[in-house]
């Protein structure tokens, strides 16, 4: 009959499909399917300011301001992670799904690289929205415009 | 083939459409949508439910009368960076609740055992003069089954709270300022 030889077809696809999502422990410890230059670009802002502990204190109310709990803050490497895992917010199901890391760093004499990574659902986030959302709230707390890197 | 197949009756076989569309459908459930990390009208709600100023310019004091109304209240503290004014308190205890029991009980789930309640005070000063420290509290709670399994995690968004915790700190900084 067509239609289940077309039904078939399908499962074949599908499995396909499947096997092409496996990867191997090596390829998810560096995420290789990601491309690393590009992600950089997305994830990093340059801000004309050499204040890191403002900068700082501007990214922890930020986090805060988006419902992030802070799991770990240390100024000297200018690391700041936190997560947000409320069910009430996402899925049910999806607890304990989203965590940040944010880094602040000297950057020449008079600015600071600042870099957001984004892990959502054990897989990083590769989208440039909510880095730009982050971003944008970041430069309100701090009356900077944040800058893409060149 | 050795499985003998019954012959295909209408109703119970999927056509090919309906089987692709399903196919779709299952796929797209398995893609979660990535938050897009904006600040919601009712994010900023809570931003001003949470937060309350003082009339100083001594955080270092602000932060430590945190800390002791903090371990006042039964939390330890986690994690701390006065540098930039944080302090991340937490304490475990109990979750039960009738009604809550009943219900899980009439729908066959394991009720609430226990919960982790999570504490997060920071500190910044404010003001072009920086004559004020303006201090944000969060709370949050981690609730466990009887199998100790995460049942949910939720934003405590009670204004009571936050009430009580900002009179509970004024009164403090009182004692503290006239011993």
């Amino acid at each position: 009959m067509k239609s289940d030889r077309f039904c078939k077809k399908l499962i074949v696809m599908i499995l396909l499909f499947l096997l092409a999502g496996c990867m191997t422990t090596q390829e998810r410890l560096l995420d290789v399917e990601t491309s690393q230059v590009q992600l950089r670009s997305i994830q990093s802002r340059v801000l004309d300011t050499a204040d890191k502990e403002k900068t700082m204190r501007a990214v922890i109310a930020t986090l805060q301001d988006l419902g992030f709990m802070l799991d770990r803050v240390d100024y000297t490497l200018g690391v700041v992670t936190a997560s947000k895992s409320r069910s009430d917010v996402f899925q049910p199901h999806a607890i304990g799904s989203l965590r940040m890391t944010v880094t602040v760093r000297q950057r020449g004499e008079k600015q600071l690289l600042v870099r957001a990574n984004i892990e959502y659902q054990l897989r990083p986030v590769t989208e440039p929205k909510p880095y730009q959302n982050f971003f944008n709230s970041l430069e309100k707390a701090m009356f900077l415009e944040a800058h893409q890197i060149e | 083939m050795l499985i003998a197949r019954p012959v295909s009756k209408p109703l119970t076989r999927l056509r090919g459409s309906h089987a692709a569309t399903l196919c779709c459908l299952l796929l797209l459930g398995g893609c979660a949508t990535v938050p897009d990390l904006t600040l919601s009208p009712e994010l900023l709600a809570q931003r001003q439910l949470q937060t309350r100023r003082f009339e100083t310019n001594d955080e270092q004091k602000i932060i430590r009368t945190c800390a002791s109304l903090l371990q006042d209240t039964g939390f330890t503290i986690d994690e701390s960076e006065t540098k930039l004014g944080i302090i991340t308190a937490s304490k475990r205890r109990d979750a039960t609740n009738v009604a809550q029991w009943i219900v899980a009980t009439l729908l066959g789930v394991p009720p609430d055992k226990d919960q982790i309640m999570k504490a997060l005070v920071i500190t910044s000063p404010v003001g072009t003069s920086g004559k004020q420290v303006s201090v944000r509290v969060t709370f949050e709670r981690i609730v466990f089954d009887e199998e100790n399994r995460i049942r949910k995690i939720e934003a405590l968004n009670d204004p009571k709270i936050y009430q009580s915790f900002f009179e509970k700190l004024s009164k403090a900084l009182f004692l503290e300022a006239h011993e």
